[in-house]
């Protein structure tokens, strides 16, 4: 089944309580997947510097020495905070080169999300749980995905857990199951792209950051999605400056929409947008199939 | 209305109290529902000839298995509205999201927005008026009753239809399989007539001879002869004899 939820702040009024919204968001879907839950929450960020999320669950790992190694490597200043068993590296050197370094020096570690403005934490478990240990609630920023899994194509595991992020500052979350994932995953390895579990939508977000990485606009590469992704799904995705949504032309995975003139809220049922202040007054339309809706902030 | 109005607030009551309040009503009774907050599963399994207004929008599965008594929501419903009804009414200001009606054997259920996709599907006898809009492979499967659609339908509208009647006044996308338009004729002036009545407000006013008829061609009723020749073809290839 699973639940997505995402919130897009389009003016100043709710983006000091947007990880509160986002918390109450996914805590109504908890009953849609129980196995595990994740949030990438996108703040201004400092302009010129990355941000990359690392996952290292179960392990003892002291960071300081890892951020010295990676500060040599990529000849940039690194500095990097502990969040539980999650990471945020920060650097104003490249980016990309970074969590590649980071996925491959750090054994037994996730690179979770990468970015000027992204960052992502997942665990196994309850979302309540999950949005509670990374303090969800205490976070600002422009726009929040969250995710609540029952796990269908791979294991119930943190690593397979949403939101997925391989490129910059561009993450999902997905509910559904893809069918043509592991040919895709092997033509977009062969076209650069790194992925670091078995799950079918970590491949969905792999070919978004493609055919971003390509040139494309966040709506460009939908459309591409339509013809190359088979399976069934109800995407919402976070860019940079951006929020999109966008359903398979059979459309059988729920989604509902919000909007007023301060946000758009997007969830797999209604009540959790009921939640959300200014929903009786919302405009609610559920999104038609294989069209792409997308707000931004520089609209 | 009749009687007196009993009213629980979902946000102080559980939905399942509420429900059980509707099941063990007698005829007569009236009820109304506040803060139903997308709650799914609401006012469902009435069996009892009663009335029940929802101030709001409710999730999955509101009014499934109707008999006898009136639903009335105000608001938009989610997945499964009115799912299996079998008589009395369901009607709701707002839109529905996928599969109104679904499975339905008798009644009427009234949207008085925009249904969307597979609204009617495998439909058994209900009455569906539209006032908007309904998605794509609506009435699937459909058996038997009637689906009016004041707006437009999306695309493979009745696709496998077997015997109900689709009405639609405005655009149809493309018609499923085996569905095609057929003439209106006097009686279907009056099933319409009928519906858009009983629909109020909700139909807008819609003309019944604004509407164009769509329904069964009857061609996947039973096995043709060429079915046959490609049954026997199969089964000679699989080394049997189909006769």
């Amino acid at each position: 089944m699973c639940g997505i939820v995402g919130l897009f702040c389009k003016t100043q009024t709710h983006r000091h309580e947007l990880g509160r919204l986002t918390e109450v968001m996914l805590g109504e879907m908890g009953d849609r997947g129980p196995d595990s839950a994740g949030f990438a929450v996108y703040d201004a960020g400092a302009p010129d510097r990355t941000r990359i999320t690392v996952l290292a669950e179960g392990l003892a790992v002291d960071w300081g020495p890892i951020a010295a190694d990676l500060e040599a490597a990529l000849a940039a200043e690194v500095t990097v905070r502990a969040v539980h068993d999650h990471a945020v590296f920060s650097t104003d050197g490249d980016g990309r080169a970074a969590r590649q370094w980071l996925i491959d020096h750090v054994a037994g570690a996730t690179v979770l999300a990468y970015g000027s403005q992204i960052e992502l934490y997942k665990a196994v478990g309850y979302p309540d749980q999950v949005a509670e240990r990374y303090d969800l609630a205490s976070r600002t920023g422009t726009h929040a995905l969250a995710h609540t899994r029952m796990a269908t194509e791979s294991a119930i595991t943190t690593a397979g857990s949403h939101p997925f992020a391989t490129g910059a500052d561009t993450c999902l979350v997905h509910n559904g199951s893809l069918s043509n994932h592991n040919r895709l995953r092997r033509f977009l390895e062969a076209h650069g792209e790194s992925f670091q579990t078995e799950n079918d939508s970590e491949v969905a977000a792999g070919y978004l950051s493609w055919r971003i990485r390509s040139g494309d606009s966040i709506s460009e590469a939908l459309v591409g999605a339509l013809d190359d992704l088979d399976g069934f799904y109800t995407f919402a995705i976070g860019v940079a400056d951006g929020f999109a949504i966008l359903r398979d032309p059979i459309a059988c995975k729920p989604a509902v929409v919000a909007e007023t003139d301060d946000w758009v809220a997007m969830s797999s049922e209604y009540r959790a947008i009921a939640r959300l202040p200014g929903a009786a007054d919302a405009d609610i339309w559920e999104p038609e199939p294989a069209r792409i809706y997308s707000w931004s902030l520089a609209a | 209305m009749r009687g007196a109005v009993r009213s629980f607030d979902l946000a102080e009551v559980t939905r399942r109290s509420f429900n059980q309040a509707l099941h063990d009503a007698a005829d007569g009774a009236s009820f109304e529902v506040i803060n139903p907050r997308g709650a799914h599963a609401v006012a469902c399994g009435i069996t009892a000839d009663i009335d029940v207004v929802v101030r709001g929008s409710v999730g999955y599965y509101c009014a499934g298995m109707h008999q006898q008594g009136r639903v009335r929501v105000e608001g938009n419903a989610s997945t499964g509205l009115a799912e299996n009804i079998m008589s009395g009414e369901v009607h709701i200001t707002g839109n529905a999201t996928m599969s109104a009606g679904a499975t339905g054997c008798g009644g009427l259920l009234v949207v008085g927005g925009n249904s969307g996709a597979r609204c009617g599907i495998s439909m058994k006898g209900v009455d569906i008026v539209v006032g908007g809009n309904v998605g794509h492979m609506s009435a699937f499967m459909a058996q038997a009753g009637n689906l009016v659609v004041c707006g437009d339908a999306a695309a493979d509208l009745g696709d496998s239809i077997y015997e109900a009647q689709l009405f639609v006044r405005g655009d149809v996308e493309s018609l499923g399989a085996d569905c095609v338009e057929k003439e209106v004729r006097p009686e279907h002036l009056d099933t319409l007539g009928r519906l858009l009545a009983a629909a109020g407000a909700a139909a807008g006013g819609a003309d019944p001879g604004d509407f164009r008829r769509y329904g069964s061609a009857r061609r996947l009723y039973n096995f043709t002869i060429d079915d046959v020749d490609a049954a026997e073809a199969a089964a000679r290839a699989a080394g049997g004899d189909h006769r």
